[in-house]
């Protein structure tokens, strides 16, 4: 009898002890919100690339759902609560217009994990955000650019003013004068995110104006096209882009979500998925460099030299000293950014020349 | 090749598509009929014509699959308004949703795939005068065609018999029908007219623009086609002086900001849309002549008495 009540008391107090944490799941239905096709070559492309890699690793422990070109604002809330509602356990909605329908429906759904991209709002505990720090691959890439252009200048095609471009605009530029303290850039806004035609028109522009390297921070493989078609090098943006270049392409900086998208979904499964806010790089392998191709040896020891550098933390590429683009002083010598400095960044560094649209 | 040379070329390439696309339209509601789903035909021109390209590996093929692929598209929308008097705004706007969708599916295992160029075909002597000579003479196919089309449309519309019956249909169909001119019969003509050239959009697109699939690349191209056909009033020159005002405006404001000067680029980006409002809504001031050109019966449904 005692014996029993003493077993009794052992499970209860398992019980007790276990009802705080999540229980752990035999199968885990994740889905995905994309704001663009995934048929993009580009943001939503990689997206859906990282899903696919979740369910090649993890096969019948994982069901997934998406829903693409999904735009940002009403519809988006109606179509995370509409995931809600179909069971998924944890939902990834993949653009920054889609935060605060994260949060509101995440509110609503308290048991539903929540994951928002790019964002900063995390109102309830079971909301978490992560994106990645392109900006490093951009140091990368403007070193490379100094060192190949023989005009010493690059044309870079813009999206929107939002920090995480002008993080990119400034970190490409300091790469670029580490080598070539005088190196131009000419910058394009096409004010879009997606629109081929429109990138491979600004492509031109640029090139017609004399630029011999060519950088985007926008989604389509157009501009790649058109430095090929014209004879010069070009870098890659978010997925590997050397098809359409394949003696133009330097290298590209790609997002890779898997990894984490993986991790996220496995800690559902072992419930022990938290709240976090994550902002990985080069050394998470949320940011990976293409193949370093199309440059002599040395250029590419230099890339490869500072990717190690900045992977192993001993380098960040917003360190001071540096100036703002009106000549006062942003960080002192040997300073390093904040985060949350980068976060909302919304001015030019010292050397850019061009106003920033407001 | 000097940059003013090298910005006309890009201004006509990027106007082509539109001259293309709108001059297909033109025809279509000189007919009284409103076709809305232009960017649906065009993205299915689009998604063929890179699908006959890689399939055949010529890009002639690729221009030609474009064009029967808009056409076909347009067919669907000409059964459901002129046989089955379906409204044709509502049908319009299904056909452009349509499209974005099913160019997705066919489109999905060409994604990533570098695409075959149209070639450049070099008119002998002409294509080395100076300045124009480039960018009149050493283009491709389509751009050649767009202006045969213009010039076309225009000598049909008002040359022809065929074309004052199609003028007298868009501005009365009951008075034409009781003429014993065949509405239904020219209408579904006009309307694969319409199809067609809104699929060599498509394929200027796919082959030319950026030699490429994505999907949604036409990025609402469709919708400005349309909207210049309106503002033109229904000319055909108008039309071609409008599309490559637009591409001038678009391709100079891009030109404007590398060469940095300080203006936002937000506005730079409105700037194509509002210079082509501003000069069409100009020439078009006089009200009178704008509904005279304007089809009486545009988006009318028609029903024969029996």
């Amino acid at each position: 009898m005692k014996k029993t009540i003493l077993a009794l008391a052992a499970t209860a107090s398992m019980f007790a002890m276990a009802a705080p944490a999540q229980a752990q799941m035999g199968q885990v239905k994740a889905c995905f919100i994309y704001v663009g096709p995934i048929g993009d070559f580009g943001w939503s492309y990689q997206h859906d690339q990282g899903r696919l890699y979740v369910e090649e690793q993890l096969g019948d422990k994982v069901e997934t759902a998406y829903l693409e070109s999904v735009p940002e604002g009403a519809d988006a809330e109606r179509a995370i609560e509409r995931f809600a509602r179909s069971g998924c356990n944890i939902i990834f909605t993949t653009s920054f217009g889609y935060m605060d329908a994260t949060n509101a429906v995440a509110e609503r759904y308290p048991d539903i994990k929540f994951e928002h991209a790019t964002g900063y709002k995390r109102e309830h505990p079971n909301v978490a955000t992560y994106d990645s720090r392109f900006y490093q691959g951009r140091y990368i890439i403007g070193q490379i650019a100094a060192e190949m252009s023989e005009t010493g200048s690059a044309g870079y095609i813009g999206s929107f003013p939002i920090p995480e471009v002008v993080q990119g605009i400034n970190a490409f530029l300091l790469g670029a004068q580490s080598i070539n303290p005088d190196f131009e850039l000419k910058i394009v806004w096409v004010n879009s995110w997606f629109d081929p035609g429109r990138e491979a028109d600004a492509a031109r522009a640029l090139i017609d104006q004399g630029v011999d390297i060519l950088t985007q921070h926008t989604d389509s493989t157009g501009p790649m096209q058109v430095a090929a078609e014209r004879g010069i090098y070009a870098f890659g943006q978010a997925s590997d882009m050397a098809e359409f270049g394949p003696e133009t392409q330097l290298t590209s900086i790609v997002d890779d979500w898997g990894p984490y998208y993986l991790e996220r979904i496995q800690a559902v499964l072992d419930g022990t998925w938290e709240q976090t806010e994550t902002w990985a790089g080069l050394a998470e392998g949320h940011v990976v460099m293409a193949e370093y191709a199309n440059m002599p040896d040395e250029v590419k020891a230099q890339a490869e030299a500072t990717e190690a550098s900045i992977e192993s933390g001993e380098f960040h590429p917003f360190t001071g000293p540096i100036n703002k683009q009106d000549g006062s002083e942003w960080l002192a010598d040997g300073a390093v950014a904040e985060d949350s400095e980068l976060r909302s960044l919304n001015f030019y560094v010292e050397g850019v020349d061009d106003e920033l649209p407001q | 090749m000097g940059l003013f040379e090298a910005i006309l070329f890009s201004v006509m390439t990027a106007a082509t598509p539109l001259v293309l696309a709108a001059i297909g339209e033109l025809v279509v509601e000189r007919s009284g009929v409103l076709n809305l789903g232009v960017e649906g035909m065009m993205i299915m021109g689009a998604v063929v014509a890179f699908a006959g390209a890689q399939l055949s590996g010529s890009a002639f093929v690729g221009v030609l699959c474009g064009l029967l692929a808009g056409a076909a598209f347009s067919l669907l929308f000409g059964f459901l308004t002129l046989t089955l008097v379906a409204n044709q705004v509502a049908t319009g706007l299904a056909l452009t949703i349509l499209g974005l969708g099913l160019s997705g599916m066919i489109g999905e295992r060409f994604i990533g795939l570098p695409g075959v160029r149209l070639p450049v075909l070099n008119v002998p002597g002409l294509s080395d005068v100076p300045i124009v000579g480039r960018v009149l003479f050493g283009q491709d196919l389509l751009f050649y065609l767009s202006i045969a089309l213009v010039v076309g449309v225009a000598w049909f519309l008002f040359r022809t018999r065929a074309g004052l019956k199609l003028r007298a249909i868009g501005d009365n169909h009951g008075s034409a029908h009781a003429l014993g001119v065949p509405v239904i019969r020219t209408r579904y003509l006009a309307v694969l007219f319409g199809g067609a050239c809104a699929g060599l959009a498509g394929a200027h697109l796919s082959l030319v623009y950026t030699p490429q699939w994505v999907e949604n690349m036409s990025a609402g191209r469709g919708w400005i086609a349309l909207a210049l056909v309106v503002f033109a009033s229904w000319r055909p020159w108008r039309l071609l002086a409008g599309a490559y005002l637009f591409g001038a405006v678009s391709i100079g404001q891009l030109h404007a900001q590398a060469l940095g000067i300080g203006i936002p680029s937000q506005f730079m980006s409105m700037l194509p849309y509002l210079a082509t409002i501003l000069v069409l809504v100009l020439i078009s001031m006089d009200r009178r002549l704008t509904l005279i050109n304007r089809p009486a019966s545009l988006a009318q449904p028609f029903v024969p008495e029996r």
